[in-house]
């Protein structure tokens, strides 16, 4: 597709706008509709049109495969390491209250880090599986 | 607009058999998800609605389009005998709609669901957790456990693929193919 002027021109308008619409539904997940498994696809899917537009190398230049790797697991990781912290502050596995004084707030900072675990993973995991199937046919 | 909505998933979904071109399947599909996400959004499931639009009609998609520029696109005709597959469907759809008339009907507000839990979720979430949204809330907090095993089960999916295709670019051809 990388011939094509008017596909290449309208991806580039459209992704800056998808990712950063990812990010707000991934940060503003408390208040309205979405969260990190929403934005992480959405995110997903800004990278995955880039690299369907533009070609796989290019896509492996925006999103190296090495990161990939390391994010997949990091954001199980980091999902998983609330739990323990919250254990470390006394509380139970993932009993987000104990993260500070006020339970509300230890909530508040749990929900937050727990949604982004969850979209680092699905973003992650998204990604690595797109670049799996179109890195068969090079 | 239930009606039409259902007219025009009905319709899909006989288009999408009918279709040989599998491209066009998967166009399809993704019309389909998107319907389905309009009917959510018609019952006021507005976390659901975006869920089905962002991953079925948006990555699923783009996934099923990425698979089919490997496999090729067009279905090769499968004559076959009709009956038993009919028979099988028939005898499932029956199944569903024989469980779906001991539920109580939609919004009703005797129906267990509303009596369980969901009571305290609804008027004291916020207060407990400072979150406006219940269903990230409930999502997130009141059910971390399931939150945290589903997104070990995308982490497996992802593992998965990566060791039965590889992620790495082969050196050699593909390398001078990129810089071209």
């Amino acid at each position: 597709m990388r011939e094509h002027l008017v596909p290449r021109v309208g991806t580039k308008i459209l992704v800056p706008f998808i990712l950063v619409f990812a990010l707000y539904v991934q940060f503003h997940g408390d208040f309205g509709p979405g969260g990190g498994f929403q934005a992480g696809v959405i995110f997903a899917a800004g990278i995955i049109l880039y690299t369907m537009v533009f070609g796989l190398g290019e896509g492996r230049r925006v999103v190296a495969p090495r990161a990939l790797l390391t994010l997949v697991p990091l954001g199980v990781l980091i999902y998983a390491g609330v739990g323990v912290v919250c254990m470390l502050f006394g509380g139970e596995f993932l009993d987000y209250s104990a993260l500070a004084h006020d339970p509300r707030h230890g909530q508040e900072l749990g929900i937050l880090l727990v949604e982004l675990g969850v979209g680092t993973t699905v973003a992650a995991v998204m990604i690595t599986i797109f670049f799996a199937f179109a890195g068969r046919g090079e | 607009m239930d009606i039409v909505l259902l007219a025009f998933l009905a319709a899909t979904a006989v288009a999408v058999l009918r279709v040989r071109s599998l491209f066009a399947v998967a166009m399809l599909s993704g019309i389909y998800s998107f319907l389905s996400a309009t009917f959510f959004l018609v019952m006021d499931a507005v976390d659901v609605s975006f869920t089905e639009a962002a991953v079925g009609a948006g990555v699923s998609t783009m996934l099923m389009l990425a698979t089919l520029a490997q496999v090729g696109h067009e279905e090769r005709p499968k004559p076959r005998g009709r009956l038993l597959p009919l028979l099988v469907v028939g005898i499932t759809g029956a199944a569903l709609i024989y469980g779906t008339l001991d539920m109580p009907a939609f919004g009703d507000p005797d129906a267990p669901i509303h009596h369980h839990v969901a009571p305290r979720y609804l008027e004291q979430s916020l207060e407990a957790t400072g979150v406006p949204n219940v269903v990230t809330s409930v999502l997130a907090s009141y059910r971390g456990y399931d939150t945290l095993g589903e997104t070990t089960v995308i982490f497996t999916a992802g593992v998965a693929v990566v060791m039965l295709l590889g992620l790495k670019r082969r050196r050699g051809k593909g390398e001078e193919d990129d810089h071209a």
